[in-house]
């Protein structure tokens, strides 16, 4: 006899497939954003769920900053091929290069910024209508309250204030033309799910989220990778440690923390005992208390 | 290959429980929150960090615990919380989903909406003032969104004294009241303070006269398993999987989220709205063939016969059917700055289906402070709960909202502005 309980990740599970099916259902023309991390990983791994033994009936979209781990490319185009999917690549180079954003200057400058233009220009070429994301509610404060199905006015931005409430499962995409929105399927993941969703599904991922050797130095308490897109400050002094990647984003801006792990079970071991929050790596969220929030209302996932 | 849903792999099989909170910027509910998290070990160093800081740049003298779940800009400057925000913790036996929502009448829709995914509500009682308006409004909503479990913390006992005669009263208070909420079938009483930590993750000293649980071992061991109607068989189709592929060429499956009941391969089921009937020839996932499903699991149904069936339909057992209707009762809960229009004309969405309704009438209102109905007055607006009639343009298939939270439950759209305007509990 059954007792009818499915386990925490399964209930996690159910719900994605039941989100990502709807936006196939309620959505002319979606498109998933895959940028080669961890929980963009989990969320094709879903979507291939989803719709198996079909393929996935919207493409894969990677913006690409051009300031990449060269691991991350190598994966992803493995990857994608794996699940049969169809990959559209936007970069932020063609977006400097038409004038579009002007590359920020000076020894801090990153891309993050520039990504939000690129990424809505990249949904407006391909004239996409719902953009599925790998967002997190526990990821950051101004996402606790994001929904499921997330709107966005004709300029691609998000008002907090003006959400459309979810209730039980039901989710209401109707848009007027020109609107489009924003799908976050893991909405009610944590990190540690994620992790042990990886362990339990077996899924690969990039070499970068275990312990390796690598150059690096510190830059106002983060340690960042020496790579072709950093510049060195005088009072930085580059030294080879054992790290890993807790996110990966942007080369310039996504720090790594000194890990032995080397393994799922130590990852999972390692979150489980961790005291800082895993977007206390990213340079990003620390410029200012809102930073995230005001990132949003622009467009920024 | 066949998938075992009931696997133990201990720390990758754990409960889920969601629960929901509702409570006004003084009855503590952040601090509450932020006690609960920072107690069981669920809050990392930079966010103590951030809200250390905050504090201090506020005057606060301790640090604010009710700042870790403040998250929007305007509700951190305002002091107050006006959404629904999502929480996230875990201990070693549970993990948990918190809707936190404010308290205040006029965030009833927010109350509402957090309410709808909950198996646990947490009411917040100010130890000092017993039962008041808002405490009655917290039951009634949890009451009418069927959330069948529900914790009274009765906080700030330090500020009485730690009186087991304050509490008493209290709790005698609020059995005489709720005793008309049929649907609040577990009801459990904790003296907490959530400032000082007293009966929140660890027993308090101070309180000596209590045996029963702290609020967080409640949480954690609360039985949940009934929740879900596993009687009668709710299929909706989401979405129809056909491959197109030498593979898997005759391959046609009906994809959705079990809604109710079991599945198993086999069964005899009916397709509604056709009528046509089937059997199950097998239940498919991307791991192999499930041998039975049930709700909420997320499966594709594969039918021995050839049927034209479509997103909208909805798979059930023959020996026990959904209602069927153009016609249907239901409680509402207005969420729109724009009144109800009786005779206006909106879009509803249940499960997989949408399709044109008329609100056909407004039976009563409720005014939830004093849960007295309010029969002569035809005006509906933002944050008001009635009892309403309703016709759609053709039959829907439904269950009471009491007998399943799935197919019972609907929302109304504004045909114009395409915002969600109602949340409907069907009679």
């Amino acid at each position: 006899m059954s007792s009818y309980r499915i386990n925490h990740l399964d209930q996690l599970e159910s719900e994605a497939l039941f989100v990502l099916r709807e936006v196939a259902a309620q959505f002319d023309n979606p498109v998933m954003l895959f940028s080669g991390g961890k929980d963009s990983i989990v969320m094709a791994h879903l979507a291939f769920k989803a719709f198996h033994p079909a393929r996935l009936p919207f493409p894969l979209l990677h913006v690409d900053t051009g300031h990449n781990f060269s691991e991350t490319i190598e994966y992803r185009d493995q990857f994608v091929s794996e699940i049969g999917a169809r990959l559209v690549i936007a970069l932020v180079q063609d977006s400097i290069d038409r004038g579009r954003v002007v590359e920020e200057d000076g020894p801090l400058a990153s891309r993050n910024s520039l990504q939000t233009v690129t990424l809505l220009d990249a949904l407006e070429d391909g004239q996409y209508d719902s953009a599925i994301g790998g967002g997190r509610r526990d990821e950051e404060k101004a996402r606790a309250k994001e929904r499921f199905f997330s709107h966005r006015d004709g300029f691609g931005q998000w008002d907090p204030k003006n959400q459309r409430p979810e209730l039980w499962n039901i989710f209401n995409g109707r848009k007027n033309h020109g609107e489009h929105f924003r799908v976050f399927p893991l909405s009610n993941w944590t990190e540690m799910d994620i992790w042990q969703y990886i362990r339990r599904e077996k899924i690969e991922i990039p070499s970068l989220y275990f312990s390796h050797d690598r150059e690096v130095f510190e830059r106002s308490g983060t340690l960042i990778a020496v790579s072709d897109h950093v510049h060195l400050q005088e009072n930085e002094h580059v030294k080879t440690m054992r790290v890993r990647f807790r996110t990966i984003g942007d080369a310039t801006c996504t720090g790594a923390i000194e890990s032995e792990s080397d393994t799922l079970d130590q990852i999972i071991a390692e979150v489980a005992a961790a005291h800082q929050t895993e977007r206390g790596t990213r340079e990003d969220d620390r410029r200012t208390e809102t930073s995230m929030e005001d990132r949003k209302k622009e467009g920024y996932f | 290959m066949e998938k075992d849903l009931s696997q133990k792999d201990n720390y990758l099989d754990m409960d889920l429980l969601r629960f929901t909170t509702a409570g006004s910027v003084d009855d503590g509910k952040s601090t509450l929150i932020g006690r609960l998290l920072y107690d069981s070990k669920n809050i990392f160093e930079d966010q103590i960090k951030a809200v250390e800081e905050s504090s201090r740049r506020r005057g606060d003298d301790n640090m604010n615990l009710a700042l870790l779940t403040d998250g929007l800009k305007a509700e951190r400057e305002q002091g107050i919380t006006i959404d629904v925000a999502y929480r996230y913790f875990a201990t070693p036996k549970r993990k948990f989903i918190i809707a936190d929502t404010p308290g205040h009448i006029q965030y009833t829709r927010n109350m509402v909406t957090g309410a709808s995914t909950a198996n646990l509500a947490i009411i917040l009682v100010d130890a000092r003032k017993g039962i008041v308006e808002q405490t009655c409004r917290h039951a009634f909503i949890a009451n009418l969104l069927r959330i069948q479990h529900v914790i009274v913390a009765i906080n700030k006992m330090d500020l009485v004294d730690f009186s087991e005669d304050a509490y008493e009263e209290i709790v005698e208070e609020f059995k005489s009241f709720s005793s008309r909420l049929d649907n609040l079938i577990d009801v459990t009483f904790i003296p907490i303070s959530a400032l000082h930590g007293d009966n929140v993750v660890d027993k308090s000293e101070n309180i000596d006269w209590y045996s029963g649980p702290t609020l967080l071992y409640q949480l954690e061991t609360v039985y949940i398993g009934s929740d879900h109607n596993h009687v009668k068989a709710r299929f909706p189709v989401q979405w129809v999987i056909r491959p197109h592929s030498d593979e898997h060429h005759d391959f046609r499956g009906y994809a959705g989220r079990v809604a109710g009941g079991v599945f198993k391969p086999g069964d005899e089921v009916q397709v509604l709205p056709s009528g046509f009937t089937s059997k199950i020839d097998s239940i498919h996932t991307a791991d192999g063939k499930l041998s039975e499903a049930f709700a909420p699991v997320s499966c594709s149904i594969l039918l021995e016969d050839e049927i034209d069936i479509s997103r909208g339909d909805m798979i059930v057992k023959s020996n026990n059917p959904p209602e069927r209707s153009q016609d249907i009762e239901a409680m509402l809960c207005w969420f729109s700055d724009k009144k109800m229009m009786i005779r206006g004309k909106y879009v509803l969405r249940h499960t997989s289906k949408e399709i044109k309704a008329i609100v056909t009438d407004l039976q009563y209102k409720i005014n939830i402070n004093t849960l007295r109905k309010v029969e002569d007055d035809k005006e509906f607006g933002l944050n008001e709960i009635g009892r309403a009639c309703i016709r759609t343009s053709s039959p829907i298939f439904y269950d009471s909202y009491n007998d399943n939270r799935n197919t019972g439950s609907f929302v109304l759209i504004d045909e114009q502005t395409n915002e969600t305007v109602a949340a409907g509990m069907i009679s």
